[in-house]
């Protein structure tokens, strides 16, 4: 067995488990929903250790190092750490339905990666050679994905706050009657959020530690550095914008919806589009 | 006169107390930053200013567009930013840690109505000895207990992380903390660059505008050499360094290997492996030739850029060369030089000979078979030298805002009060983070109350 076939698996889970939460929201059936969150969480499973064994992989190659190292391997580590963000929320505050705006976002990017992306196993060139790698990357994407969840949570926001604008009746609309109240949804989206600032804050600084280690500079306003601060700064608008009177609500959503634009901008945007020391799977 | 005076300067605080203006600058840096990634900074390549037409050009260089995170108005903003959070600071502050070092410890009936989780009992018996068993459970559930009597009534107050109250005050401190450092780093350090070739030392190193710094010491660069992947793929970048006082090997700094992620420190300035390249200057091949199908071999140095007339009077001359071929040929390894031989009366011939391979060479036909020994070239190693002394003070910061951000956003102050008169008690109860959490332990308070 290779870890390409379990991440080909993963897709495939979170395929079903997309379908399903989409057969929860026409059906409203407890079990159908119960059913699409088991199998988020087996194909989360299958998918930890898929990267288990690449890791291995990379070690019977004679280069080992962590399945961080490039754009495919990144991908498939965002989808992983979007459900265990959503994972965490759905057991601890149990609105199963955020799943279905959730998981598209993993489904997406496995898909991207398994069609779209080119999976070979390379060897770490000089500049990324260090433990660094490790700590940089897991604290980033584990906040990128709460960013993820809380976009997921405010599109839900939105639509439930313009459906119960249109009709007097809250309780009419029935996919969106399903949805938890524009309060819960609004907190939800705050205690996502509360989850993926401490952990950008972290990589940022990680990522500055890094630099200063590597190049003797902690800051030197590359695209990458400058859009993760941008970012930074967006989210630390949104957490003031809290307690302020007049930008809570809506507001509030489209600043986490923006954030999130602005996060998939800082991953995938600035490589794709402007020059810089972060070009995964190249050099420097 | 004065009153106006007065209304201007209480407008002005107002004003940078606001939160709204957090937002606004929050936003307006997050928006002007993206600039600096779409316009080049610093040296602006030949190429990017034939997109742009010479207005535009102007208009970007007035607007300081090309290092527009030193320009006045994008500083202008941090500092704002920076009032802003001291002025937010100094205004909250003081109420905040009021209650953070003087707790209320008396529940009157105003704050009882203010709390969202109460639970009223009866309390029969020795009053004395319920108020030391309710003193008990408190302290068992929640730590210390504060006992307050007023007005004929008996307080018991219990706190748990007060101080968490401040996380939001820590990481504004955190941000200056970090500009601070910033700061002393842009007075005191430097960024500089210096080639050294190997077997060669230096004491001079070049800011970015080629300002040279005299070291009170010198490095030498004893060796450099570039390791490779199967693959071609480079796999390490060595540098071997010496740091030389007055021109003697400084004790524990001798022959100190330096590689990408992992630097060299002397003195408090840095060195860091940054690039590489060929000396040049002086190098010299090896070669050994002979006629095929036998005859002695005649050893022959040749100089970069010189052509040597061999004894059949071909010409030969060497194109360029490298220390290990498999960055360009991944199925060869170790030196290889690709040379011009110019036979009498026939075309120039360019071919690759490798010193590891001479079966490439014997399958190339022709009058010489040439046997290379490889180049005594020298290399140069580029290095990144760096000094500041306001770093520590930046990691300091960034640890008290991780810190902070703890504080703030995973941590809770909850409060528990229980008043007792005249047979009865009251528990009271509130947190300052995640009520819902807290009701739950509120609840859980009140059914282990009903077993004592």
């Amino acid at each position: 067995m290779t870890s390409s076939m379990l991440f080909n698996a993963t897709t495939f889970l979170f395929l079903i488990s997309t379908i399903l939460f989409i057969a929860f929201l026409a059906t409203r059936s407890s079990q159908v929903g119960l059913s699409a969150s088991i199998t988020a969480f087996l194909g989360w499973g299958v998918e930890t250790v898929a990267i288990i064994l690449r890791w291995k992989e990379s070690y019977d190659m004679g280069h080992g190092h962590a399945p961080l190292s490039n754009l495919y391997e990144s991908v498939v580590f965002f989808a992983w750490t979007i459900i265990l963000i959503y994972g965490i929320i759905e057991l601890k505050y149990k609105y199963r339905v955020v799943g279905a705006f959730v998981l598209p976002f993993a489904l997406f990017g496995m898909a991207w990666a398994q069609l779209g992306l080119h999976s070979g196993i390379e060897p770490l060139v000089p500049a990324l050679q260090s433990n660094w790698l490790l700590y940089h990357v897991i604290t980033c994407f584990l906040g990128y994905a709460a960013f993820a969840v809380a976009c997921g949570i405010s599109i839900m926001y939105l639509i439930k706050a313009k459906a119960e604008g249109d009709s007097s009746d809250a309780s009419a609309g029935g996919v969106i009657g399903m949805f938890p109240s524009i309060r819960v949804l609004d907190d939800l989206n705050y205690k996502a959020i509360m989850i993926g600032f401490p952990l950008l804050t972290l990589g940022i600084v990680t990522g500055a530690a890094w630099a200063n280690y590597a190049w003797g500079t902690y800051w030197s306003w590359d695209p990458k550095e400058t859009w993760s601060l941008i970012v930074w700064f967006v989210y630390a608008a949104f957490l003031h914008a809290r307690i302020t009177r007049g930008w809570v609500g809506k507001r509030a959503a489209w600043l986490s919806i923006i954030g999130f634009a602005a996060t998939i901008f800082c991953y995938l945007g600035v490589n794709l589009f402007l020059s810089g020391l972060h070009s995964y799977g190249g050099g420097r | 006169m004065s009153t106006s005076k007065r209304g201007f300067v209480e407008s002005l605080w107002e004003f940078f107390c606001s939160l709204k203006l957090s937002i606004v600058l929050l936003i307006g840096l997050a928006l002007t930053s993206i600039i600096g990634t779409v316009v080049p900074q610093g040296n602006i390549p030949p190429e990017y200013l034939q997109t742009i037409s010479e207005a535009k050009f102007k208009l970007y260089q007035s607007l300081s567009f090309f290092d527009m995170y030193h320009s006045w108005w994008f500083m202008l903003l941090l500092y704002l930013l920076t009032v802003n959070l001291v002025a937010c600071s100094i205004k909250r502050l003081p109420r905040v840690w009021k209650m953070v070092s003087e707790p209320q410890l008396v529940m009157e009936d105003g704050l009882e109505k203010s709390l969202a989780n109460t639970y009223e009992f009866k309390v029969s018996g020795d009053e004395a000895a319920q108020k030391e068993k309710l003193k008990g459970f408190l302290r068992a559930e929640m730590g210390e207990p504060v006992v307050t009597e007023k007005d004929g009534a008996t307080h018991i107050f219990v706190q748990k992380n007060p101080w968490c109250r401040l996380g939001v005050y820590v990481v504004h401190l955190s941000i200056i903390v970090i500009f601070v450092g910033a700061l002393i780093g842009s007075f005191f350090g430097y960024k500089a660059f210096v080639n050294i070739v190997e077997g060669t030392s230096v004491d001079t190193v070049f800011t970015q505008k080629e300002k040279p710094i005299k070291l009170d010491f010198a490095v030498m660069c004893e060796n450099f050499s570039v390791s490779y992947y199967n693959t071609g793929a480079p796999k390490e970048f060595k540098s071997i360094l010496t740091v030389l006082e007055n021109g003697q090997p400084v004790k524990g700094y001798e022959k100190i290997p330096v590689i990408v992620n992992d630097p060299l420190t002397y003195k408090g300035i840095t060195f860091y492996q940054s690039s590489y390249g060929q000396a040049g200057e002086g190098a010299a091949y090896h070669f050994n030739l002979r006629r095929r199908g036998g005859g002695e071999a005649v050893h022959l140095d040749l100089k970069k850029g010189e052509a040597a007339t061999l004894p059949n009077g071909a010409k030969l001359e060497v194109l360029e060369s490298t220390q290990d071929v498999r960055q360009f040929m991944p199925e060869f390894s170790g030196p290889a030089a690709k040379v011009s031989l110019t036979s009498p009366g026939k075309a120039p011939e360019s071919f690759v000979v490798f010193k590891n391979h001479p079966e490439i060479e014997e399958q190339r036909g022709g009058d010489v078979f040439i046997q290379y020994l490889g180049a005594d070239e020298k290399l140069y190693t580029g290095l990144q030298v760096a000094k500041d002394p306001g770093v520590w003070v930046v990691w300091s910061g960034c640890a008290l805002m991780v810190i902070g951000i703890i504080m703030a956003f995973f941590m809770s102050h909850n409060r528990v009060w229980i008043r007792i008169s005249g047979g009865r008690a009251v528990m009271g109860g509130t947190a300052s983070k995640n009520p819902a959490a807290f009701e739950q332990k509120f609840e859980s308070l009140v059914e282990k109350l009903k077993k004592l």
